[in-house]
């Protein structure tokens, strides 16, 4: 048992678990809440907030299934603190219907085009794409150009060919094409 | 007749739901008060355990249990053995909690329930457990030499199985080959890996007492089997959900995994739902994996190329344990003659202990490796007598009028005879020959090596055994309000789109609109006949269990409305969701039939006012339901297959090595692909598609790697390499559509088409493309740029 | 795989920040995250408490200083890739921050991070010695500048003192006329280099070499200048022997050991490959191998 006297001096306890108050915008409304300063912003808008069609693939940061947009800019949920969050403009995939449950362009598109088989990691695919869309950058509508685009967000069922043919198909509706 | 849905590019009718984030995956149910586990595993791959001090976990603020071998009572068993098999002696399964020993990497030793995921995480660090290391050996072929270190004591030099099945009269054969080709080939270790890691949750009701279970599973009624006979309780009283599940390709089918049994034990002991979220690192080392075979093949021929026997003896990596029998080598062996005649065969394997994570199917399940064999021992045997590669294929494929093709000798996975069922398969050969540019290949490829272009073209044939039995069932239901029809199978979706092409089968029969049919399916609590998901089945098995069923209720709601428009019953039509007298506007629709349907005593609408007692329509001279007769419209039926289906395709590539670089660019790649009749095209090419990014995963990227001491090295997606978009190239599809004789939906597998073939196909393109570079041949996937680099530098 | 617990401290000065490193002994730097927070999920690393510097607003400039490109500790990599002042002094640092992992990354990660990560693969701080910039630390005595040399000491280790922040990063401006290259070789798009080397030479108007400056990652414990290349290259007229020649030296600067990803000799191999790319590029002579 020679790890023990190691161990001791690390026993952990919700009671010293240092706790943040932050208030921030998730798809358009503000929320305020007490978290644990080592929680992930991705069990935060899950479990906190209970947002929960952000998925959590790895958490270390390669698969992009938790990717939400963080001011704009897509970002993995897994890799920031919830405490870092304070005071931003997160989006995530419940914000991309219309209200009235109308699907977006690039939601239409994703199930027209078979982009999605299990589902997983379509809401950080699709977040990863709104927020190039969004962007004003260009749009490279050719094969490597949108190959290019979703690389950075693994998903295990397509083979990805109908993502692409998705992601096209989504600009055409939203008039980018 | 409304246009046929079989056969259409439907949409899928679980995408708004997904796409908007609104699926239900087991970490998305919300379960008030639950608590969280973790696990302490094992950093050894074998080691004795001394002891084991929990107290410092224990005390932590926020656990709340603490769980050891010494403390799960009746869990404390070697879990089952799935699929018992005659080759296997004493064969060796995992306690939910080392007891003793630990013979991996990732072994569950002991498990913390705290408040939340990092508390239990916190406390997991905090279990001292005292190891004492054993000695390890990695490598397959030296594990069975003697005097090797043991896995288990049980069983020397590491063997686990020894099976050999014998097709024809090969050692009289083997005399009379003109000609003998032998090459040793090894596919290696993968992983599912599938987005969604495994999953479990468990809310015990002490008042009922009922188990409810949320679970990530391909196999919801298994894992009920499971936990109602190891915890003692009735099947009634334990429901198993297989909600969303963001993938399985295999790994989800086997169970009980620890997870599986000691959440529900926990949730059950401390009366409140708890859960386990597998997080990646736990995936990588602690759920199944599958791959590593070692083939030494043999093919003995006439100078003409025809192959008249075949000998092939592999070594398979098991694992640790064996928990799902041999099934994964018995589908490798009996795929080996892949779509050839080879009338007589000769195949043995040695299933093989090794202290790593155990091995059960991943999708190709053992296909992916015969597939590499026999292939790669094809273009040598082509090489070797001076045959065009699509020629000497050509020559010993089965022919159209040889189906159905039985290798008598061979037992396929379901332990009955490999029976190919029905095929094109010279035509699909033909048609990849053609769309891959065969004919004019050696051109363009001469002039590409005068421009120092290392260019290669690549080819491999595939066959499938799919489908298999015992048996799945379904459910259908015609609801009398809403006219919606209801479906239930016992197995479950991972993302197929089982929900859709059921849907589809349905719709054909009732003539309703393909939204209107809602498929539930992987509750055992909505129904419990069924086994899994495996095997590319759910098509064949489930869809015509369904067809079956449809045509029923079809029967059911002809004569019922035939009665209600007082019409003959071959008149009506079923369209629109009415039910149609033809060529009148009289209809009716399926809710009215269905309330008409069951007698009432409560008019709840005004549909259901012509079903009540006093109505004009109500039968007044005896019972309401005549003997014999069910209220409603609804139906139960079977379907269990004669034996497995066989699909096959094609595959062919042409690349191009950067020898600078040493990287694979595929520059063209084709699939020919017969799964029978389609139910959904792009259902099925999605499956093709999907697969065969696996395959080019298996092929050039993703390897388990451990070291000599047996420590997983890249148990993360940092190190084992998942292609992104910019790593899987195109793919055409062409299909044909040969219907399978032994289902009424004539339908075949293709869950795992798409991966089969890749690493074969790939291997004989890099071959092609390095001959006059070196000339080295490439007969072990994954194949890396160091490989290649290898090849080239000693050329 | 959740972090470990740790104290949150935000910081509102470069100055704090230094203040607090000294206050909590095990503290770390909490910039973009993007190599530390997997880190801390797999329980690789427990610092006893973070120091947040995202909210210091002088940390977040990009500025153009004598020509140089100078980056703020907290200026995540996507600003630096899309910043044009930047690109115009020094095109190099968007050819190269184009192979850092994928844009969700770049959005979050912080350039002077990744040079304090200082993964030996990585593309940030080879870039750093190519052009022979420098990163600044400010310490509890104050700031000191450490050139590229002498801040890279092996993988994941640099020079930097314990009660020191990084604060900057300068990464000289290319001379005008200069060519530059950048090539890199991962498994996957977006992975750790196999290699990466980059190359600025400067050529007379008799177009004989006069300066060249090579250097490679994912080939040794740090990022390296190819010296032995970058003395065969200079006065000479880039022949294709001379290009060959430079490929073979390249060779010697491998150190790494057979790993998962690449042997030893394919390393070499493909480091060879590599750098006659980037002098051909470098040099504008493209011509076909």
């Amino acid at each position: 048992m020679s790890r023990h006297e190691h161990l001791e001096r690390s026993i952990p306890s919700t009671s010293a678990d240092p706790k943040a108050e932050v208030t921030l915008t998730v798809n358009g409304v503000s929320v305020t809440r007490e978290v644990s300063t080592r929680m992930l912003l991705s069990d935060f808008i899950r479990h906190g907030l209970r947002l929960t069609g952000t998925h959590v693939g790895c958490e270390h940061g390669v698969c992009g299934a938790c990717t939400v947009m963080i001011d704009g800019r897509a970002a993995r949920s897994c890799l920031t603190f919830a405490v870092q969050a304070d005071g931003a403009d997160i989006r995530t995939i419940e914000s991309e219907a219309e209200e009235d449950g109308t699907l977006s362009a690039l939601q239409q598109a994703f199930q027209e085009c078979h982009g999605l088989q299990c589902g997983y990691c379509t809401p950080g695919m699709i977040m990863n794409i709104r927020a190039h869309f969004d962007s004003g950058e260009e749009l490279d509508l050719s094969d490597e150009g949108i190959r290019e685009l979703i690389s950075g967000n693994l998903c295990r069922c397509t083979g990805y060919a109908n993502i692409v043919k998705a992601v096209r198909r989504a600009a055409e509706l939203a008039g980018k094409a | 007749m409304s246009t046929r849905k079989f056969g259409a590019p439907i949409k899928r009718n679980i995408d708004p739901k997904l796409l908007t984030g609104n699926g239900a995956f087991t970490d998305d149910i919300n379960l008030p008060g639950v608590l969280h586990a973790a696990f302490v595993r094992s950093p050894f791959a074998r080691a004795r355990i001394n002891g084991i001090d929990t107290s410092l976990a224990e005390q932590a603020d926020g656990v709340v249990a603490v769980y050891t071998c010494d403390n799960i009572g009746h869990l404390d068993i070697e879990l089952p053995l799935l699929i018992p098999h005659p080759s296997m002696t004493a064969a060796r399964t995992q306690r939910p909690l080392a007891r003793g020993d630990v013979y991996y990497v990732g072994q569950t030793v002991a498990m913390v329930v705290a408040v939340d995921r990092y508390v239990a995480e916190d406390a997991a660090n905090l279990v001292d457990v005292d190891y004492h290391p054993l000695d390890v050996e990695l490598d397959l072929e030296k594990a069975i030499e003697d005097g090797t270190p043991l896995v288990h004591p049980t069983h020397p030099n590491n063997i686990a199985a020894d099976f050999t099945q014998v097709c024809g009269n090969p050692e009289a054969a083997f005399a009379e080959a003109e000609h003998v080709t032998r090459i040793r080939v090894q596919v290696d270790r993968s992983t599912a890996a599938a987005m969604e890691c495994r999953t479990v949750a468990a809310r015990y009701d002490s008042v009922r007492g009922e188990l409810t279970v949320w679970d990530g599973t391909q196999a919801p009624l298994g894992v009920r089997g499971g936990l109602a006979s190891i915890f003692g309780l009735d099947e009634d009283k334990v429901r198993v959900i297989a909600p969303d599940v963001g993938g399985g390709f295999g790994q989800k089918v086997m169970f009980p995994y620890p997870d599986e049994l000691l959440v529900p034990h926990a949730a059950i002991q401390l009366g409140r739902p708890v859960k386990y979220i597998e997080d990646r690192r736990e995936n990588f080392i602690g759920s199944n994996q599958e791959r590593t075979q070692i083939h030494e093949i043999e093919l003995f021929a006439k100078k003409n190329g025809e192959v008249i026997a075949l000998r092939d003896s592999f070594l398979h990596d098991t694992g640790a344990f064996i928990p799902y029998g041999i099934a994964v080598a018995q589908v490798a062996s009996t795929s080996i003659a892949g779509p050839y005649q080879i009338p007589n065969i000769h195949v043995r394997f040695r299933a093989v202990y090794t202290p790593t994570v155990p091995v059960t199917p991943y999708r190709g399940c053992g296909r992916p490796q015969a597939c590499f064999a026999i292939e790669r021992a094809m273009d040598q045997l082509a090489e070797e007598l001076g045959i065009d590669r699509f020629e000497i294929r050509r020559r010993n494929l089965i022919r159209d009028e040889q189906f159905p093709y039985t290798r008598e000798g061979l037992l396929f996975a379901d332990g009955l005879r490999v029976k190919l069922d029905s095929g094109q398969y010279t035509k699909a050969l033909e048609m990849a020959r053609e769309a891959i540019g065969w004919d004019n290949f050696a051109a363009s490829q001469e002039a590409a090596r005068k421009e120092g272009k290392a260019i290669g073209l690549g080819l491999a044939y595939y066959v499938e055994g799919t489908g298999l039995g015992p048996y799945e069932g379904g459910h259908i239901k015609i609801h009398p309000i809403t006219g919606k029809v209801y479906v239930n199978t016992g197995l479950t979706s991972q993302g197929q789109g089982h929900d859709t092409v059921f849907a589809q089968i349905v719709s054909d029969q009732l003539g309703v609109a393909v939204e209107d049919v809602i498929v539930v399916e992987g509750d055992t609590g909505t129904f419990e006949w069924g086994v899994a998901t495996f095997a590319s089945r759910a098509a064949v098995v489930s869809g015509n269990a369904i067809h079956k069923t449809a045509i029923k209720v079809r029967e059911q709601t002809i004569k019922a409305a035939a009665n209600m428009l007082e019409a003959d019953p071959a008149d009506i039509e079923l369209e629109d969701g009415h039910a149609v007298v033809a060529g009148t506007d009289r209809k009716v629709s399926l809710a009215a039939i269905a309330t008409a349907t069951n007698p009432l005593r409560y008019a709840f609408n005004s549909a259901a006012q012509a079903a009540t007692q006093f109505a004009p329509a109500s039968r007044h001279d005896g019972p309401p339901l005549i003997d014999g007769q069910h209220p409603g419209l609804e139906a139960t039926d079977y379907f269990s297959p004669e034996c497995a289906t066989w699909a096959y395709g094609v595959h062919a590539a042409i690349v191009e090595i950067d020898r600078d670089t040493c990287d694979v660019e595929v520059k063209k790649y084709i699939c020919i692909h017969d799964c029978g009749n389609m139910i959904n095209p792009v259902i099925v090419d999605g499956q093709v598609m999907g697969g065969f990014a696996q395959g080019i995963g298996g092929a050039l990227y993703e390897r388990i790697e451990y070291d000599t001491e047996g420590n997983p090295t890249n148990a993360n997606f940092v190190d084992f390499l998942i292609p992104y978009a910019t790593e899987v190239p195109a793919i055409e599809i062409s299909h044909l559509e040969t219907p399978s004789p032994l289902n009424p939906l004539g339908v075949k597998g293709v869950g795992e088409a798409g991966c089969i073939a890749v690493g074969a196909t790939l291997a004989s393109g890099i071959e092609d493309a390095l001959r006059p570079f070196g000339g080295k041949k490439f007969h072990q996937t994954p194949i890396t740029p160091s490989m290649i680099f290898g090849a080239i530098s000693n050329g | 795989m959740k972090p470990p617990l740790f104290d949150y401290l935000v910081a509102r000065s470069s100055e704090e920040a230094v203040k607090l490193l000294s206050e909590y002994p095990g503290a770390m730097i909490l910039a973009g995250g993007q190599s530390l927070i997997p880190a801390m999920n797999f329980r690789l690393a427990a610092p006893a408490a973070l120091i947040d510097i995202n909210r210091i607003s002088d940390l977040r400039r990009i500025d153009i200083v004598d020509g140089n490109v100078r980056v703020g500790a907290a200026v995540r990599h996507r600003d630096l890739e899309q910043n044009d002042a930047a690109f115009a002094a020094n095109p190099l640092l968007r050819a190269a921050l184009y192979h850092v992992a994928h844009v969700p990354i770049r959005n979050r990660g912080t350039t002077v991070g990744s040079l304090c990560h200082a993964d030996a693969a990585a593309e940030m701080p080879m870039v750093l010695l190519l052009t022979g910039g420098w990163v600044t630390a400010e310490g509890p005595s104050g700031q000191r500048d450490i050139p590229a040399e002498e801040f890279f000491e092996f993988h994941m280790t640099t020079s930097r003192e314990a009660d020191e922040m990084i604060v900057s990063a300068t990464f000289p401006g290319l001379p005008t006329g200069a060519g530059h290259a950048f090539a890199e070789f991962a498994r996957r798009k977006g992975d750790y280099a196999i290699a990466a080397v980059g190359a600025i030479v400067e050529r007379g108007a008799d177009g004989v070499i006069s300066s060249a400056r090579i250097a490679a990652c994912g080939i040794s414990s740090r990022p390296v200048r190819l010296s032995e290349v970058e003395a065969a290259l200079v006065d000479t007229k880039l022949s294709d022997d001379d290009i060959h020649r430079a490929g073979e030296l390249a060779k010697q600067s491998v150190t790494a050991p057979d790993d998962a990803h690449a042997t030893t000799a394919y390393r070499q191999h493909l480091l060879a490959s590599l750098t006659r790319r980037v002098v051909r590029q470098a040099a504008g002579i493209m011509k076909e191998s």
